[in-house]
This record gives structure tokens, C-alpha cells and sequence, in this order.
């Protein structure tokens, strides 16, 4: 129970710390928001006007104060420039970013898990070399280099699937998933490397262990000793950049969502940056600090749930 | 009773040759001995003499040159899969640090279920049975509320009597227990013995006892060999052996034990220097240049088992004590 309260009260301070940087932040953009509403060639009255209305003469802490407020009764406010709730914005894109979250990731542990896995047991072999070679291939080229090569061969050249462009999830399952495999696939390509590597230095180092030569001496199949006896000690790591990559893709797959023209989280953002449009940009910076914190706990659930070890020391402490 | 139907294993020849940075080397070089059923012979040396290497090409874990004949079957010509099965079930193994030769994310009862699984083709419920029971011959008490415990949550004598459990699981013919006392305290490393001694009579199983110390192994082994440099350099009876030590460097191990009727402070006598690398093995007599009794012969050529023919007593040395 204390381990919980103490995981809430983490999220409310980190939360507060993200949205007061970036409240403040926003407000020493460059960009003029009243000019944006107000419109091309405004006089300085008709612009005083407009941030009369928005508030934006006050103090920007107390601006801020203001928007907090409004969150702990549960409003987000409304989009200045398109003067849609902030929360509808938010939910809209939301199961985009999520399902191509998903799909990448799962696309990436399906590389990441046997790769890692096969070149850890048979390390320094050609195998290994050739997974190494190609796996540091991947990662040293951007993902939307990587996006326009399979744009290139797989909606151009094959035409197998579509370029750009979203299918809602209610216009068909199989419509939706083609629009999002490939730029799933373009962020699994470079995100499986880190989750391989990881996975293999830490594999090596487990096999080296005397509790694998003892399941060797127990005559277990290598298959068993690989997946039941050698895995689970060594996810520790693996497990934490999943955990990282996870949530930076909540908001960070703006290049990829750009280049196919995926409506998500990340692109409301940028454009609402761009545009000045604070309550946009509260409300999803704010999302992406609670999926951040929340997939933390996650992953510190994970490594109790790996290594009893780790559960003792959590009610010692 | 002796003879080819007595006799469990049988090892010939056996020589490991590994590569390293420094060129090719042989942990283990010509090794030869036999071992009847239910008799422990003794492997005693220095760390890095080779011991625990030649564990692990008797298990097949390390390629290896030489025969080994197993219960009768030539090891050599077995599939990975008849080896893995004369490993789990024939052959049982217990390893020196009980703490990291158990797996620290599975519960007792899954490590020692999990080999009868896999060769008895038990199922749970009957694994589960059968692991109470082992934990009870091995001397542990409550078994059944530490039967979900791991590792960590047990002591280390604790520990190592899970890991002999795990080891006679399959009731094997052989227990191979490389060092098993010595990440052990004194009154545990007894204990751990008397319980092997008793397990051995009870299950009439044969076992393969590698220590660093003579004094371990003095109490319990048919058989003694002592191992230097990757070979065996002297074999006898056990009492033979106490009553006569040939090889000079079986008399400084046995000189460097302590005992109780010592006065104290007093020095004990250590072997000088180190064993020899293997990338770097003196020409001759491996033992030669640490060796108070060597002689010019010593330095230029290597003595060959002999034995002592009426006393099963073989010794590798020009000048026997």
C-alpha cells in the first residue's frame, strides 16, 4: 500500500513539475496566438481585444493556476483555434497513437526476442555476426529514411499497401491494419535494435552462470534451458527500454506519423505548438507525462513479477 | 568383487584440449580410471588442476578425446539427445556455491520437478510427492513450506541440500558433487557430507567426490586420485593412500592440512608458487619445479603412471616417497 501512495504522489509532483515547464515555456514562444485568431493585418486594438478575452495580459503563473484548476475539476479547456474541447481533441487521436504503438512494438519484439535470443547462444558465430551487422544497419538509419524505403517498395513498387493515409477502425479491420503496418514497421526497424542488443549482452551473461551448466547437467533440451531457466533472469534491462520506448512513442512518433499521415498524438501536438494553443498543448503534454509515469509502474510491477528477489527487497523497504 | 560388470564407469584416455589466446591446452590429459558401482572415488587438487573440467567431459559438456563407458555404453557414440537423458537420470550433479547453481527466479519445487518431468515423464502432482519426500532424505524439515520457497529465502547448507535433492531427483547412478562443501561452513560442510555417505548406502549409487582438500574426502572415498596439471599423477585405495603417499605432491597436500594436535601458531607447510599455466607446462615432471625431491631426471622427462602391482597403489614419479 505505501508502495502505491508513494507511486501517486511521484506522478502528481512530475506532473506538476511537466505542465508548469511547458506552460511557461509556450508562453515565450515566439508565435503570436492573438495575431493567429485574430486574423491577417488586425489592428493593435482588435489584438488587444482578443487577448483581453483569452486572458493572455495576466501573469502567465497565474495563468497556469487557472488551467490546474480547471484540471483537477476535470475541464481541459477548449482549443483556441479550432475551439474544440480539449479532451475530444485528445480522444480522437488518442487510439491512432496507441494502435500504431502497439502494433510497432509487437512488431519489434517478434524481431527483437528470437534475434536476440538465438545470437546470445550462439554468440560470435557467422549467425550472430550477420544479425549483428543488419541490426546495426537498421539503427543507423532514421526511421523515416526507413519509412520512404518501404513506402517506396511496398506501396509504390508492389502496391500492397497504401502510402499515406488512415482507415478508421469502424470502416474495417483489414483497412485499418494495412494503413498501419507500414509505418509500424518503419519504427519496429529501428527500435527492435536496442531491445536485441540489450537482450543479448544480458543472455550471455546469464548462460555464463553456474545454475545454467547445472540445468545443462540435468540433461534439459536447449530450448528449456533458453526460454525457462535463461530468459526471465535476464529481462531486467530489456524490459526497461521496452518500458522507455513505449512511452516515448505516446508522443514522440511525430516524423512518422507525418510521413503517413497518421492523425495522432504527436502531430495535434506540433501543430499545436506551432500555433500557440496552449490548452492543446497542456492537455497533451499532460497525457504523456501520466503514460509516462504509469508505464514506469509498470515496468517496476514487471521486475517483481521477474525476480522474487526484487519482491522481498519492495516489502523490506 | 571386482570386474567389467562391477565397474559403472570407466574412462580412458581422456584428454580435454581447449584453445585460448595463448594457443592450445589440455585441462585434462590422459585420464584414466574406472569406478565400481556404489564406491566414491576421490579427485583431489589445486584449483585449476583440471578437475572440474574433467566433471564436465565425463558429462559430455566439453568435447572431449578418450573413452568413456557408462553403465556399459561407449558415451561417445550416443546422440545429444540418449546424453542428455544419461545426464539428467543416470548421472546426478551437485556444484559448488549452492546459492548460484540455483536458479534464483524458479521455486524449489519446479527446480527439482523439472528433471523428473523431463526423463521420468512424471506428471505435477506426482513431481510434487515425490520432491516432499526427497526434501525429506535430505534432511530438510517443513518440506512442504519450502517447496515454494527460492533459493534466496533459504540458508546455504540449506541450499546445497536442495541441490542434492535436485541431483538424485532421477535416482541416478552416479552423483558427481564437485566440491560441494567448500562454499560451505565447517559444522554444515559436515553435515552435508554424513548426508551424502548415507544417501550413497541407502541408494547404492556411485559417487564422484572433487575436492581441493584431503581431509574432506579422507572419511568417505573408496578410492583417491590425485590430480595436478590435468592429470592424474597418483591413484590408490584410500586407505593405501594415508598409509603410504608416493608422489611428493600428495604428501604436501596432505602436510598442508591442519591439525587439531598442531601447537599453536604454528606454520603450516604451503606448496611454493603457483600450479602451472597450462599455455606453459614445464617439460618433464609437471610438479618438478615445485617439487623439494626433484632431481635433474625430473626436468627433462615426464614420469609415467606406474603401479605398484599387488596394491592397486599407481603413482606418477622418479623418486616416490
Amino acid at each position: 500500500m505505501r508502495f502505491i501512495w508513494s507511486k501517486i504522489t511521484h506522478l502528481l509532483l512530475v506532473v506538476l513539475a511537466v505542465t508548469m515547464l511547458t506552460f511557461v515555456m509556450t508562453d515565450r514562444l515566439p508565435a503570436d496566438i492573438a495575431a493567429e485568431i485574430a486574423g491577417h493585418g488586425a489592428s493593435a486594438a482588435e489584438l488587444a481585444e482578443v487577448r483581453e478575452r483569452l486572458g493572455l495580459n495576466r501573469p502567465v503563473l497565474l495563468r497556469y493556476a487557472t488551467w490546474i484548476g480547471g484540471v483537477c475539476r476535470g475541464e481541459f479547456g477548449k482549443s483556441l483555434i479550432t475551439e474544440q474541447p480539449v479532451s475530444t481533441a485528445l480522444r480522437s487521436h488518442l487510439p491512432v497513437t496507441l494502435e500504431l504503438l502497439a502494433l510497432s512494438q509487437l512488431f519489434a519484439l517478434l524481431l527483437a526476442l528470437p534475434a536476440g535470443i538465438i545470437s546470445a547462444w550462439r554468440s560470435g558465430s557467422p549467425l550472430d555476426r550477420v544479425t549483428g551487422t543488419f541490426a546495426f544497419g537498421c539503427a543507423s538509419l532514421p526511421n523515416y529514411a526507413l519509412a520512404m524505403g518501404l513506402v517506396f517498395l511496398f506501396a509504390l513498387k508492389l502496391k500492397l499497401l497504401p502510402a499515406t493515409g488512415y482507415t478508421p477502425l469502424n470502416a474495417g479491420i483489414g483497412a485499418n491494419l494495412k494503413g498501419f503496418l507500414l509505418p509500424a514497421l518503419s519504427i519496429a526497424l529501428v527500435e527492435w535494435v536496442t531491445l536485441m542488443r540489450v537482450l543479448r549482452s544480458d543472455l550471455i551473461a546469464t548462460l555464463k552462470e553456474d545454475f545454467i551448466l547445472l540445468a545443462r547437467c540435468k540433461g534439459l533440451p536447449t530450448w528449456r534451458i533458453l526460454l525457462v531457466h535463461a530468459l526471465r533472469p535476464s529481462c531486467i534491462t530489456f524490459i526497461t527500454v521496452l518500458g522507455m520506448q513505449t512511452a516515448s512513442l505516446i508522443g514522440g512518433a511525430v516524423i512518422i506519423e507525418t510521413v503517413f499521415a497518421l492523425p495522432g498524438i504527436g502531430r495535434l501536438l506540433v501543430t499545436a505548438i506551432f500555433a500557440q494553443d496552449f490548452p492543446v498543448i497542456q492537455g497533451g503534454v499532460l497525457l504523456i507525462t501520466v503514460s509516462y509515469v504509469c508505464i514506469n509502474f509498470l515496468v517496476d510491477l514487471c521486475y517483481a513479477a521477474l525476480d522474487p528477489r526484487v519482491r522481498t527487497g519492495v516489502t523490506d523497504g | 568383487m571386482t570386474g567389467p560388470d562391477q565397474d559403472l564407469l570407466v574412462v580412458g584416455g581422456l584428454t580435454v584440449q581447449l584453445q585460448t589466446e595463448q594457443g592450445p591446452i589440455r585441462p585434462v590429459d590422459s585420464v584414466s580410471f574406472t569406478l565400481e558401482k556404489g564406491k566414491t572415488l576421490a579427485i583431489v587438487g589445486e584449483s585449476g588442476s583440471g578437475k572440474s573440467m574433467l566433471c564436465r567431459a565425463i558429462l559430455g559438456l566439453v568435447p572431449a578425446r578418450g573413452n568413456i563407458r557408462f553403465d556399459g555404453r561407449d558415451t561417445g557414440k550416443l546422440t545429444g539427445r540418449e546424453m542428455n537423458r544419461i545426464r539428467g537420470r543416470d548421472i546426478g550433479v551437485v556444484l559448488q556455491d549452492p546459492l548460484s547453481s540455483l536458479n534464483p527466479v524458479m521455486t524449489i519445487s519446479d527446480q527439482i520437478i523439472e528433471p523428473m518431468r523431463i526423463h521420468l515423464g512424471i506428471t505435477r502432482r506426482e513431481g510434487v510427492e515425490r520432491a516432499l519426500y526427497l526434501l525429506c532424505s535430505v534432511g530438510i524439515p517443513r518440506p512442504e513450506e519450502r517447496l515454494g520457497c527460492y533459493p534466496h529465502q533459504l540458508s546455504g547448507g540449506m541450499r546445497q541440500r536442495v541441490a542434492i535433492a535436485i541431483a538424485l531427483a532421477c535416482e541416478p547412478k552416479l552423483l558427481i558433487a564437485d566440491e560441494p562443501t567448500t562454499a560451505l561452513d565447517v559444522t554444515v560442510q559436515a553435515e552435508i557430507l554424513t548426508l551424502l555417505a548415507r544417501l550413497q548406502m541407502e541408494r547404492k549409487m556411485a559417487i564422484i567426490l572433487v575436492s581441493h582438500d584431503l581431509g574432506v574426502v579422507a572419511g568417505c572415498a573408496n578410492n583417491i586420485a590425485v590430480m595436478y596439471a590435468g592429470r592424474i599423477v597418483e591413484q590408490a585405495p584410500a586407505a593405501e593412500l594415508f598409509r603410504r603417499m608416493r608422489m611428493p605432491y600428495t604428501r604436501a597436500l596432505f602436510d598442508a592440512i591442519p591439525r587439531i594436535e598442531d601447537p599453536p601458531q604454528r606454520r603450516l607447510p604451503n606448496i611454493p608458487d603457483l600450479p602451472p599455466n597450462f599455455a606453459a607446462l614445464p617439460p618433464g615432471c609437471r610438479f618438478a619445479p615445485r617439487c623439494p625431491r626433484a632431481g635433474e631426471r625430473c626436468r627433462t622427462e615426464e614420469p609415467a603412471l606406474v603401479c605398484d602391482e599387488d596394491r592397486n597403489h599407481r603413482y606418477a614419479c622418479w623418486f616416490p616417497v
